[in-house]
């Protein structure tokens, strides 16, 4: 080794140590205790290995439950977020008046808590026995009848989680967007001008390529971000998501170490080692596909 | 197509918001560009050429006048109306489209009955191609080549459509000092074989004499002459045009004409009749100054400057304007040049008074070396 890359090693020592014994111990140690029965992390014992853990958390109705929610939340965030992202800040690149008054209100939830976010949302949404909630009222007014929103049919609440998780994660997306939007050279709208090129055209043709590697950033993010969902059902929902039938699959985890029927740190290790397992395939393909559709300058 | 730019005026508010005055880029200008021409707009940056460029283009509205194409008023005609073909001083190529592609790009644009089969499209796209001599690059992308590439890559994507009129927004000041050489002949045989009326922006008068049909020269958005390159290098309207067309440049001395002779300092150097006695701003060219024993300018020598050709006698005069004085001289001429003192008589026709307060031209009648 010589002289300079020992320097450069000393340098990079303090955050491997770091990342080291906070994220790549710990993540070995995951995959070590998924395939230890029954591990009790007081006595740090366990009866076999094999893959129990794993056959006893896919066959778990409530897994399978947050699966399934975590699936659909995905599904449904993921490309309206980014699409509705697209949409305000094209809108906002073409505005030149109160532009920024507008770009300030849309980025304004993200320096919002969550927490309080899920709050507002309880009062648009839920219904108690005074009153049945602001977006109740609005659906009386149209002559619709009364929807639980918080406690009532699944399609209801899970309507409520993605309208919630769209609305948190739609400023950042606004922000890298509106960004993106505005390093696009003018002279190549110009140029597409004066060869008379159709907007539409002009959008598909020179925007969206030029502005390709952060929406694909934001659509890798968003996955993860929303295979990672967790709080937001906390907010809404309560702590007991299984009971609410709203959990996913890092609520899943946490109440398998933690909550009411916790303590099962094995289970636990299986479930997020299939949630690693699902992210990390999404992920690669997304690469894939990002090689034909993204151009980097 | 003839182009005519009748009383053009364009003007931008001003950056500062409290102050309402507004700045105006392009001050009345008038102009007829032949058609089939080359034409050079050249300027020092700031003189409003790149704005009448906008302005013809279309990507700017003016503020007052109109501009005509042939005998169409296309004032009020937006750019993708006009038929016109721009290339951009960063050439603008789309950078994820390769050459074939951006090359396409206008012709794709075409709807109605301009829309053109694909064979045709094709077709086209290789005639622009080879027209630049770009034939073998057209699976390239425009990061993946030279310069000098991409220029001819942007001068073929605007003229693939066959523009009423082509416009060079600065085309070769992105190049190195040899491809620039070389790309002006490629602009001028390209017009050439095209015939399509072009217009060049251009702060190089070098570029813009060597190859315009007609040079227009700009300062603070007021034209100032136009006309063939030598003419106006030969018989400038102005102080400033003297000073901005040629190399070395004109070398300006405080001179006074007395009974119709010319003194610079305390040297009579030349007869000037038909110019009223006072004081003038004189531009001597460096190719007027002729090398002779007991000639009537008498300069302290500097340095000779052997260029092989020419040599270049560097000398200073009590009366010059600037640092010193250029003189070029052909190098036979040139050989008993030393001492401290060289002394030269004067080429009338590359003398030119100037009115020392609005720098115009003033010209003598006739005139006569001593």
């Amino acid at each position: 080794m010589n002289n300079r890359s020992f320097k450069g090693w000393l340098y990079l020592l303090p955050a491997i140590l770091f990342l080291g014994a906070f994220m790549v111990y710990p993540l070995v140690d995951v995959f070590v205790y998924s395939f230890e029965e029954g591990y009790n992390s007081a006595s740090q014992s366990f009866f076999g290995t094999g893959l129990y853990n794993y056959r006893y958390v896919l066959r778990d109705e409530y897994f399978l439950q947050a699966l399934k929610n975590t699936f659909l939340l995905v599904i449904i965030t993921v490309p309206l977020s980014t699409g509705l992202a697209l949409l305000i800040s094209l809108a906002l690149n073409s505005i030149k008046k109160l532009r920024e008054l507008f770009q300030t209100i849309y980025f304004l939830p993200y320096v919002t808590n969550t927490l309080a976010v899920g709050l507002v949302f309880m009062i648009l949404f839920k219904k108690t026995a005074y009153t049945d909630g602001l977006v109740n009222l609005v659906i009386n007014f149209f002559g619709g009848a009364s929807v639980d929103f918080i406690d009532g049919p699944y399609w209801a609440k899970m309507f409520v989680l993605c309208f919630y998780t769209v609305w948190v994660v739609l400023p950042f997306k606004i922000l890298i967007l509106t960004s993106a939007l505005a390093s696009v050279r003018q002279d190549f709208y110009n140029a597409a001008r004066l060869d008379a090129t159709p907007k539409w055209r002009v959008f598909t043709r020179i925007t969206l390529p030029m502005i390709s590697p952060q929406l694909f950033y934001l659509i890798i993010t968003g996955f993860i971000g929303a295979f990672k969902a967790y709080s937001d059902a906390v907010a809404i929902f309560g702590t007991d998501l299984n009971a609410a039938g709203m959990n996913t699959i890092v609520g899943y985890v946490y109440d398998m170490l933690y909550g009411n029927s916790g303590g099962w740190p094995s289970f636990a290790s299986a479930a997020a080692i299939i949630l690693f397992a699902i992210v990390l395939t999404i992920t690669c393909i997304n690469l894939l596909v990002s090689r034909k559709h993204v151009y980097y300058v | 197509m003839k182009v005519v730019l009748e009383h053009l005026t364009k003007k931008f508010p001003s950056r500062n918001k409290k102050d309402k005055s507004e700045v105006v880029a392009v001050n009345d200008m008038s102009l007829e560009i032949p058609d089939g021409k080359l034409v050079g707009l050249l300027g020092p940056s700031g003189c409003g050429k790149s704005t009448a460029l906008n302005l013809i283009c279309g990507l700017e509205a003016p503020t007052e006048g109109r501009i005509f194409f042939g005998e169409d008023d296309v004032t009020a005609l937006p750019p993708e109306r006009r038929g016109v073909g721009l290339v951009f001083q960063n050439y603008a190529l789309y950078p994820h489209l390769t050459v074939r592609q951006n090359i396409l790009f206008p012709l794709q644009n075409l709807r109605g009955e301009a829309k053109l089969s694909k064979e045709v499209m094709e077709e086209k796209v290789l005639e622009a191609a080879k027209l630049v001599q770009i034939e073998q690059l057209l699976e390239r992308k425009p990061g993946e080549m030279s310069g000098g590439q991409q220029q001819r890559d942007a001068i073929a994507r605007a003229l693939v459509k066959m523009p009423r009129v082509l416009l060079l927004d600065e085309p070769l000041s992105n190049l190195d000092a040899r491809l620039r050489l070389q790309t002006r002949e490629e602009i001028r045989r390209i017009q050439r074989e095209t015939g399509v009326t072009t217009v060049f922006v251009t702060h190089d008068q070098e570029e813009a004499m060597s190859i315009s049909d007609v040079i227009v020269v700009m300062k603070d958005g007021v034209l100032q002459q136009t006309g063939k390159p030598q003419e106006v290098y030969n018989d400038p309207d102005n102080l400033f045009v003297a000073k901005f067309l040629g190399t070395p440049p004109i070398n300006v001395f405080d001179g006074s004409v007395r009974g119709g002779t010319l003194h610079i300092g305390g040297d009579a150097v030349m007869r000037a009749d038909g110019v009223a006695d006072g004081a003038y701003t004189v531009g001597i060219r460096p190719e007027a100054f002729r090398v002779r024993d007991d000639g009537p300018l008498r300069c302290a020598l500097e340095t000779v400057e052997v260029m092989g050709r020419d040599t270049t006698i560097v000398s200073t005069h009590p009366a010059m304007q600037g640092v010193s004085i250029r003189s070029v001289i052909s190098a036979e001429y040139a050989e008993g040049v030393g001492g401290d003192e060289v002394r030269f008589y004067l080429k009338c026709a590359k003398v030119h008074l100037f009115d020392p307060e609005s720098g115009e031209r003033v010209r003598f009648s006739s005139a006569e070396a001593l």
